[in-house]
């Protein structure tokens, strides 16, 4: 008891009730505390992490994309984070179902076929693994909840381990082994950099944008952008380690503004040699194992078809040259324009978008997802994503590209 | 008696009386009906999954209609016993385990209180920090006791029904058995330091409340909204600081090689809902009056 409290004058007891509570309150200034600190260090620890840009000699872009061409890395592995956001409208289930139903090619359904597995990487962010020792050993995993994706080359075989299903595919790249990179959408910042210097011509700029710290690793930032306007393209920015010329991050970010269309990096990167038992992949006990031929068809080719068809050659195409790498798609496939600007056109004979009324409830969803536009070629039907726009006319012709809407109906007008 | 705290300790306790005194409430919590049926329910989760899967497949057939759906790691379990233990401890982490912690934990200091003998326990010298410190210890290490449990009957049960050996990582590599027992004891710490978040939040709880009932379905009802607010993916920019979503990183051990990105975000999760709920039992337990 505190010496006062004897004192029985009512004053002293409101005192002692207050001094009391003041000291009960006081107590909770601890957990406050705690989530106070917490917080800060929420916030405070990656800004602090990500100051102080490494100071590099000078250099050139064109020294720079000469370090790229030149770089041999070929003993690498990495945890690589991929988050790519085309603004696809969110079909959730429906989506899926769809896109595993056209790229696993219905009923040949092993869950570890490549095809369905890799084209979830066109949305959302995923985390993958990779590793590679030379030309003939490379790994790809894609990281998932309690489960993992595995695309292992080893010499002759391809595997790919799908450990949520437990199921194998497996394939050889004996044949050619340029086909079994093929197979692969672009996962790493290396591929995605590689892309988008192809594209770098007259109607690009490229120019050193100061160095960068990625994976804990010196890099200079390469900016490409595109000189045209009507791109949807903003700017990439690739950055590049100082060290060995190894793409480290590919940033891609849309003309409209906003976070980056796609966004490839390395979060962990080592140039030492991977452990070889890394490559060694043997099926497990019970696994359940496709083989290429027994899917019944080269798939190396049917990839990218089963994609186009499945409305999502974004996905192979996120880099600017949308318009130029169609070569193996629908017949009849014609560019317009060059660069940046360039825009695919093919007429798929049809009539275009069956609209609400022809084709029921089906038509009048598709509506929803496009815009109605009219112009000196008629009209015709805009799909928009983020990056890609493709407009669909009312006599069956499609045009599609890394451009506006503007530019499309423009280039549907002068093709009229 | 509102201020048996404030009376001063005459005599210095040693740390053996400390021990005794955590060993006291060990055997009070483990020798309960309440506990031991609890504990029984989760080691009976493992034989139920493994005699289902064993009938599932007595035909040959994959798991899981082999479309990859139920508890992680299910369809490997025909290959390897090994892993109906981490198939036991995906299925019982989202709820089973942390209902039984949430049950001991609510019950910890409210269940006292209620019973009348919380006034006691305080006559001794112990204080009350001591006494929240020795709660919680023993939550603690009834996670620690749960989680062995379920992982010990699947992995008897596992070896009972199902062939053992060299297993597949799900990374596609290959590691020995040895090594694969090794990483299913790291799993085994890592689910049991996942429910250490709980025990706190089950515990401060447990000290707003005279009645261990309430105490008990508060504890289970967070749980329980927390689980569906992480489902909800609207709240995604909230939901990094749920404690249970980085739950299931205990099966990054079992990547090769393993991706620590996951494991150290959930510990410090935990972490940080030990040390704002444990203050927070502690500022309120130590200012409340006890009247039972």
């Amino acid at each position: 008891m505190a010496p006062y409290a004897s004192d029985d004058s009512t004053t002293g007891g409101e005192v002692d009730e207050q001094h009391s509570r003041r000291r009960k309150a006081a107590r909770y200034v601890v957990p406050v505390t705690v989530v106070g600190v917490a917080a800060a260090t929420i916030g405070l620890v990656p800004a602090l992490a990500d100051s102080g840009d490494p100071d590099l000699p000078k250099i050139t872009a064109q020294q720079l994309i000469q370090k790229i061409a030149e770089s041999d890395v070929e003993q690498l592995s990495g945890t690589v984070k991929v988050s790519t956001d085309l603004g696809l409208p969110n079909l959730g289930g429906l989506e899926s179902g769809l896109m595993s139903g056209a790229a696993g090619g219905g009923e040949s359904g092993s869950s570890a076929d490549p095809t369905a597995k890799l084209t979830e990487l066109a949305t959302g962010t995923h985390t993958l693994r990779v590793a590679a020792d030379g030309p003939d050993r490379q790994k790809l995993s894609l990281l998932e909840n309690a489960a993992e994706y595995s695309l292992i080359h080893n010499g002759k075989d391809v595997w790919a381990y799908d450990s949520k299903s437990n199921e194998v595919y497996h394939g050889t790249a004996s044949d050619s082994p340029e086909r079994g990179k093929d197979r692969q959408p672009p996962a790493t910042p290396k591929d995605f950099a590689e892309e988008a210097l192809k594209a770098v011509d007259d109607t690009t700029s490229v120019t050193v944008d100061g160095t960068a710290q990625v994976a804990g690793r010196d890099a200079y930032k390469l900016l490409v952008e595109p000189r045209q306007s009507g791109s949807t393209v903003g700017a990439i920015t690739v950055a590049v380690d100082a060290e060995t010329g190894t793409p480290l991050k590919f940033t891609l970010t849309p003309a409209s503004g906003g976070a980056a269309v796609v966004d490839v990096g390395f979060t962990q990167v080592s140039f030492a040699r991977p452990a070889a038992s890394t490559f060694d992949f043997t099926p497990p006990k019970g696994a359940k194992v496709t083989e290429e031929k027994d899917a019944g068809k080269d798939f190396g080719k049917d990839f990218g078809k089963d994609f186009d068809k499945a409305g999502k050659g974004e996905a192979r195409r996120h880099a600017p040259e949308a318009g130029k790498d169609l070569g193996e798609g629908p017949d009849g496939m014609k560019t317009i324009g060059e660069g940046w600007n360039a825009i695919a056109t093919f007429d798929t004979g049809g009539e275009g978008v069956p609209s609400g009324e022809a084709a029921g409830q089906f038509g009048g969803f598709l509506d929803s997802l496009g815009d109605k536009v009219t112009g000196k070629f008629g009209s015709g039907t805009v799909f928009s994503t983020r990056l890609i726009n493709a407009l669909v006319t009312d006599d069956g012709k499609v045009y599609v590209g890394a451009v506006t809407k503007d530019a499309l109906v423009k280039a549907a007008d002068a093709g009229k | 008696m509102s201020r048996a705290e404030a009376a001063p300790t005459v005599r210095p306790v040693s740390p053996w009386w400390t021990l005794g005194l955590l060993r006291n409430e060990l055997t009070t919590t483990f020798r309960r009906w309440r506990t031991l049926a609890l504990l029984a329910v989760l080691a009976g989760v493992p034989i139920l999954v493994g005699i289902a899967v064993r009938i599932e497949t007595g035909d040959g057939s994959p798991p899981g209609g082999g479309g990859g759906e139920g508890p992680a790691f299910i369809a490997q379990i025909t290959n390897n016993g090994l892993f109906l233990v981490f198939t036991a401890l995906a299925a019982t982490l989202p709820f089973f385990l942390p209902m039984a912690v949430g049950v001991v934990a609510g019950d910890a200091i409210a269940g006292e209180a209620g019973a009348g003998t919380l006034r006691y326990l305080l006559v001794a010298p112990a204080g009350r920090t001591r006494l929240l410190l020795t709660k919680y210890a023993t939550v603690v290490l009834f996670c620690l006791a749960a989680t062995l449990v379920v992982a010990v009957s699947a992995l008897a049960v596992g070896a009972l029904l199902f062939p053992l050996g060299d297993l597949t990582t799900i990374s596609g590599t290959r590691i020995g058995f040895a090594e694969g027992l090794g990483r299913a004891l790291l799993i085994a710490l890592a689910v049991a330091a996942s429910l250490t978040g709980v025990a706190a939040l089950g515990l401060f709880v447990s000290t707003l409340t005279n009645s261990g009932i309430a105490a008990m379905a508060t504890t289970v009802g967070l749980l329980i909204t927390v689980q569906i607010l992480d489902q909800i993916p609207q709240l995604h920019a909230l939901q990094p600081y749920l404690f249970s979503h980085y739950w299931l990183s205990f099966a990054d051990l079992m990547r090769e090689p393993v991706y620590w990105d996951e494991l150290r975000k959930n510990l410090g999760l935990q972490a940080l809902y030990a040390a704002v709920f444990g203050t927070a039992a502690w500022a309120r337990f130590t200012t409340k009056d006890i009247t039972a």
